[in-house]
C-alpha cells in the first residue's frame, strides 16, 4: 500500500472529508514524525509503535570489494519498535488496550 | 540526547488540528483512523510505503530453538511475524541534517 492508496482508502471510508484534507492529514502526521526525529526527539504511538533516533559513533569500515579501510563518520539512524498491541495482532493475538503499556 | 522530548498521539492530533482546520476531536479521531488503516494493511500482510518517510513490511520468522538465559532450558520459539521499518533516504538525510 502506497501513501496515495492509503489516502484513497481513508477518503473512501470518510466520505465527509475532502480528498485534499485527507492528504493533508496523512502528510501532517508523517511530517511531524520526521520533524521530531530530525530534532532528536522520540515519537511514541502506543499500540502502534515508537520511533527513535540512535547515535552511531564514527568507525573505520572496510570496502568489502577492495578490503581498503575507509573512515565512516558518526551518524544518527531512525529506529522503529513495534508496539505490543500491533505485534500481537500481527500474530493473530487480540491484545486489549489496557495491556498495551509497554513497547 | 538530554533535552529530547517525546511526541505522542496528542501532539500529532494538535498538528492536524492546526494544519487542516477540523475540530480537535475530529483531528484526534483521524490520527487514530490513519494508524488503524496502516495497522490493518500490515496485519493483512501488506507492505506500507510512505514516500520520503519509509516503508513498513512484514518479515516471517521461522521456528528456532531459543534458550532461557537464566535457566539454560531450551524452548522452541514459534514461527512468527515481525514488523520491520526501513527509513527512506530522505528521512535518514534529514535526521543527519543533510537535507
Amino acid at each position: 500500500m502506497t501513501k496515495s492508496e492509503l489516502v484513497q482508502r481513508l477518503a473512501e471510508r470518510n466520505p465527509h472529508l475532502y480528498m485534499r484534507d485527507v492528504e493533508k492529514i496523512v502528510d501532517t502526521i508523517f511530517e511531524e514524525i520526521s520533524r521530531a526525529l530530525a530534532n532528536g526527539d522520540r515519537v511514541e504511538l502506543r499500540g502502534f509503535g515508537a520511533f527513535s533516533v540512535k547515535e552511531r559513533g564514527a568507525r573505520t569500515g572496510r570496502n568489502p570489494r577492495t578490503g581498503e579501510s575507509v573512515f565512516v563518520e558518526a551518524k544518527r539512524l531512525p529506529f522503529f519498535k513495534t508496539g505490543k498491541a500491533l505485534r500481537e495482532h500481527l500474530n493473530g493475538g487480540t491484545a486489549s488496550e489496557e495491556d498495551d503499556d509497554e513497547f | 540526547m538530554d533535552n529530547s522530548r517525546t511526541l505522542t498521539r496528542a501532539d500529532l492530533a494538535e498538528s492536524v488540528y492546526k494544519e487542516v482546520g477540523l475540530s480537535r476531536n475530529e483531528s484526534s479521531d483521524l490520527v487514530e483512523v490513519v494508524l488503524k488503516e496502516i495497522s490493518d494493511a500490515l496485519i493483512g500482510g501488506k507492505t506500507v510505503k510512505i514516500s520520503s518517510f519509509g516503508s513498513f513490511s512484514i518479515r516471517e520468522k521461522g521456528q528456532r530453538i531459543g534458550r532461557n538465559p537464566k535457566t539454560g532450558v531450551e524452548v522452541p520459539i514459534l514461527p512468527r511475524k515481525v514488523l520491520v521499518f526501513r527509513a527512506s533516504h530522505v528521512l535518514k538525510d534529514r535526521i543527519n541534517n543533510r537535507a
